[in-house]
Formats: C-alpha cells, sequence, structure tokens
C-alpha cells in the first residue's frame, strides 16, 4: 500500500474524531484546554504506535479465535508503560488527564487499527498507520481543545490571548461545551476540507 | 406546493392559520409584560430589547443566506425569540450579552435543526439557560426597579430553603404588577396572565400546559408548606414560572402534539420545576425542566399517540 495514501487516510480522510468518530470519551472528557488535548493526543499516538507495531508483528502467531484478548493484552502493557512515564516526567499532565489514562486501553481507535489494519498488513505499513492515525487524532484534540480554552478562557495553551477584557464563556469549558464545539467543528471540517480533496 | 397538499380524508376544514398570525399574536400577547419591563427598569430595558430582536432578526437573515434557504424573518417567530429572549434577561446585563444569546439561540438551537418548527428545544430558553450557565454573575445581576439600580434577589430568595415566606419578601400585589427585582420580563405576573388569556381566547394556545403546570407546582409547594396558601401563592407569583408556563411551555415545535402527552409533558415541567425549587441547588428551576421535558417529547408522543379507529390487539398465533 501506496504510504502517502495511509498518511492522507490518518489525518484527513478517515480522520479519526471528525470522520470516524472514535475514543469519543476522551475527545469530549479531556480538552478543556489545548495542552490536556495536546498530551492525552500524544499518549494516544505513543499507545498506537507500540500496539500496531507489536502486533503487526505477532500477526502470523496470534490464533484468530483469541486476537481481541491478546490485541487488549499488548495494548494494556504499552497504556501502563505510557503512564508510568508520564507519571515521573510531567506528573501535572497525568494529574490533570487522570482516570482518562488508563481508559486509553478502551479506546476504539487503538483496538480497531489493530483489528484492522495491523494484523492484516506489513509492519512497515502498521508502523506508519499508527503514526498517521496518532497524528490525526492528536490534531483534532488540540484543535478542538484550542477553540474550547479559547472561547472558555480567553487563551490557547495557557497563553493569555483575548486580554482581561473578554468575558469567559464558561460553557465552552464545561460538558455541554464539547459536544457543541465537536459538532461545529465536524460541520467546519466537512465543509472546508472534505470538499477539498474530494 | 406540499402545504396545500391535504393528507387526510375527507371532509375537510380549510383554517387561514400562519405561522405569521400565530406569532403575531404570540407577540401582541407580550406586549403587556414588555413595557411593565420598560416602565420598571427604564432605559437599559429598552435597550436589550432593540438589541435582543435586532440580533435575532440578522441572525436568521446571515444563516438563511448561507444555507442557502428563503429568507423568511417576515413570518415573526425570530421577532418573538427576540422578545422572549430580552424578557429572559435581567436589566443590568451589558449590551454584547444579548447577541450572544441571539445567536446562539436561533444560530444553533432554531437554524442547525432545521428553522422554524424543527428546533427541539425553546430557543429563547436554552439560550437563557446557555447564558446562565455561562455567565452566572452577569445572570444574575437582579436590580430592584426603577433608575437607580438598586441591586436586589428575585423573590424567590425568600422562599429557598425555608417553608414559610420570610420577612421583608416582596408583598403580593408587588409581585403581581411586577414591582420586584428578577428578569425583564418576568416580574409581573399579572400582565403575563393577561397575555396568556389572550392567547388562550385566541386559540393560539390551549389551557391545558400552563394550567397543569401551574397547578402541579401549587399542589407539591401547598403540600411541602403543609398547606400554607401564602406560601404557594409566592411560589406561584414569583420567578419564570409564569413567563415559562404560558410562552415557552407552549412553543408548538418542542411540545408534543397529543393533547394527553401535553398533559404529562406539563406535568414533568412541574414536578421538575417544584423539585429544583425545593430541593435543588438553584432558586429557579423553570429554564432547567421546560428543557428537559423538550427532550422527552419524542418518547412522550410515541406513547401517547392515539389509537387508529378500529385497531385490534396483536393476538398471538
Amino acid at each position: 500500500m501506496n504510504m502517502g495514501n495511509i498518511v492522507k487516510n490518518g489525518i484527513v480522510k478517515e480522520n479519526p474524531v471528525f470522520i470516524q468518530f472514535l475514543g469519543m470519551c476522551p475527545v469530549l472528557a479531556v480538552t478543556g484546554t489545548a495542552t490536556n488535548g495536546l498530551g492525552m493526543g500524544l499518549a494516544t499516538t505513543a499507545v498506537l504506535l507500540g500496539s500496531n507495531t507489536v502486533i503487526a508483528l505477532m500477526k502470523s502467531f496470534i490464533p484468530s479465535k483469541i486476537r481481541i484478548p491478546s490485541f487488549i493484552v499488548v495494548i494494556a502493557t504499552f497504556v501502563t508503560m505510557i503512564g508510568m512515564v508520564m507519571n515521573a516526567y510531567i506528573p501535572d499532565l497525568y494529574n490533570a488527564l487522570g482516570i482518562f489514562i488508563p481508559l486509553i486501553v478502551v479506546n476504539c481507535l487503538i483496538l480497531g487499527r489493530a483489528e484492522t489494519f495491523a494484523s492484516k498488513n506489513s509492519t512497515t505499513a502498521s508502523v506508519v498507520d499508527g503514526l498517521s492515525m496518532g497524528l490525526g487524532f492528536t490534531l483534532a484534540l488540540v484543535v478542538l481543545g484550542g477553540v474550547r480554552e479559547l472561547f472558555g478562557s480567553g487563551s490557547i495553551f495557557g497563553v493569555e490571548l483575548l486580554g482581561e477584557a473578554y468575558p469567559a464563556m464558561g460553557i465552552m469549558v464545561q460538558p455541554p461545551g464539547a459536544f457543541l464545539a465537536l459538532g461545529l467543528l465536524t460541520a467546519l471540517f466537512n465543509v472546508v476540507i472534505l470538499k477539498r480533496i474530494k | 406546493m406540499s402545504d396545500r397538499l391535504i393528507v387526510s380524508s375527507s371532509p375537510h376544514l380549510r383554517e387561514d392559520t400562519s405561522i405569521q398570525k400565530i406569532m403575531v399574536d404570540v407577540a401582541i400577547a407580550l406586549i403587556p409584560a414588555t413595557i411593565a419591563s420598560v416602565y420598571f427598569f427604564k432605559a437599559p430595558a429598552a435597550m436589550i430589547l432593540l438589541i435582543s430582536i435586532i440580533s435575532c432578526l440578522v441572525t436568521e437573515i446571515v444563516v438563511q443566506k448561507i444555507r442557502k434557504m428563503p429568507v423568511t424573518i417576515h413570518d415573526g417567530s425570530a421577532l418573538v425569540t427576540g422578545m422572549l429572549l430580552a424578557l429572559n434577561l435581567p436589566a443590568t446585563v451589558p449590551l454584547w450579552l444579548p447577541v450572544v444569546g441571539s445567536v446562539f439561540a436561533i444560530g444553533i438551537v432554531k437554524q442547525l435543526f432545521g428553522g422554524v418548527g424543527q428546533n427541539f428545544m425553546n430557543p429563547a430558553l436554552a439560550a437563557r439557560i446557555m447564558l446562565t450557565i455561562s455567565y452566572a454573575d452577569r445572570m444574575t445581576g437582579w436590580v430592584e426597579p426603577g433608575v437607580d439600580a438598586v441591586s436586589t434577589a428575585t423573590p424567590l430568595t425568600y422562599v429557598k430553603d425555608f417553608t414559610a415566606v420570610q420577612e421583608g419578601a416582596p408583598s403580593f400585589v408587588d409581585l403581581l404588577i411586577g414591582n420586584v427585582g428578577g428578569s425583564m420580563g418576568e416580574t409581573s405576573a399579572l400582565l403575563l396572565i393577561i397575555g396568556g388569556i389572550y392567547l388562550v381566547y385566541r386559540g393560539v394556545i390551549s389551557v391545558r400546559i400552563p394550567g397543569v403546570y401551574i397547578l402541579t407546582v401549587a399542589i407539591a409547594t401547598l403540600l411541602y408548606s403543609g398547606f400554607d396558601v401564602q406560601y404557594m401563592t409566592f411560589h406561584l407569583l414569583s420567578g419564570s414560572l409564569m413567563i415559562g408556563a404560558i410562552y415557552m411551555a407552549t412553543d408548538y415545535a418542542s411540545t408534543p402534539v397529543t393533547p394527553r402527552g401535553r398533559i404529562y409533558f406539563a406535568l414533568g415541567c412541574g414536578i421538575l420545576t417544584a423539585t429544583i425549587r425545593l430541593f435543588g441547588g438553584y432558586a429557579e428551576g423553570v429554564g432547567f425542566s421546560i428543557l428537559l421535558m423538550n427532550t422527552m417529547v419524542p418518547i412522550i408522543d410515541r406513547y401517547t399517540a392515539p389509537k387508529v379507529f378500529g385497531e385490534v390487539k396483536k393476538q398471538n398465533a
């Protein structure tokens, strides 16, 4: 398979968030700020990269009847590792994301890529796929977190942009704002980007 | 052409009702309360009203242009939304706030779901709740009527967490004519009721929803206070119960279509309102309860659909 196509699929054409609507739990829950979105996105990317690689390498040894439990064991291993690394080096972000880090195990994006891609394609292709799907996910989370943070607290990545006079729109950093922003951004994504590549 | 298609069997009764006529009637019914709000809260109230109505109309035009649909601001639904939204705001809000509310009400709650008749929630009320969640302190900047803008609490504070009306509460006469703190249009119970009677007389709304709604709150507060009639009357006349029950819980698009369904809907609104007022964290629960019941409408409609004449229960073969 053409590597360029895999990258394009992961980031735009089959974007995990705006097109496939996968992993909605972290997408909606931790995107109150751009920083949290970036952290969650990168953590998911790292897990996805690891699990895709290992599963692609082991695909001929895994009996198809127990493939789902096997995938989960691989994914859980990487999630545990990422969680420990984050706890050691970026404890602030680790605390901010809280329960949603262990929950990466059940992110259906990761299991989905293992089942539909890594278990059927070469290792190189799976590595590229894991990276690009992860980047697509990260990109979406950062944009969503950025928009919510901008409207909800007047800043992006914690940098004040709109000044003191801006009346923060509280609803945007609360749960209803996540749904509103996701819906509007998906519509925008459809109009602006999908039309162009078609 | 589709609006001229007749889908039922004969005989056919033609009605010349239109969205425009209904909306004009609702606007007329709101005029007494609107005038009272300008009288009690002076110039700021008039400015907020004007800005709210204009920004609703502009949003409607802009969104319909973007959606490449015929512009239908002449049907008056955006005008009514603008009026209702302004009447739901305190007179002290900064002037950009009604603009944000209007864009949310018309742009997101109404037009994104398909325009007039397609909204699943009352746009003005959804905007009020959105603004309350976002700008809590600005949305509760109640003032005493008059030019001095002395800040005050809404009358509901005098019964919140009590089982009897507290000392210093406004008199029933003040509550009736609206000489109390609160959102611009919700203070005068009497004028809202007069508008409601006009709507019932014109056949725009039936007395079912407001009647059952208010009655449910009355019974609940009566039971809660141990049959204290004064306490119950105070609850009925204060807060946004009247404007909510008469003008917003009767929105055609976001209420059940069957008469029986409407009774359940109003009952649910009443129980939720009483629960939030008596046991919840907020002093007022009308907005939340109507919006919550709005989302229940499809279920209510499904279970209250009338039986087709001659229909027989399915037999187990």
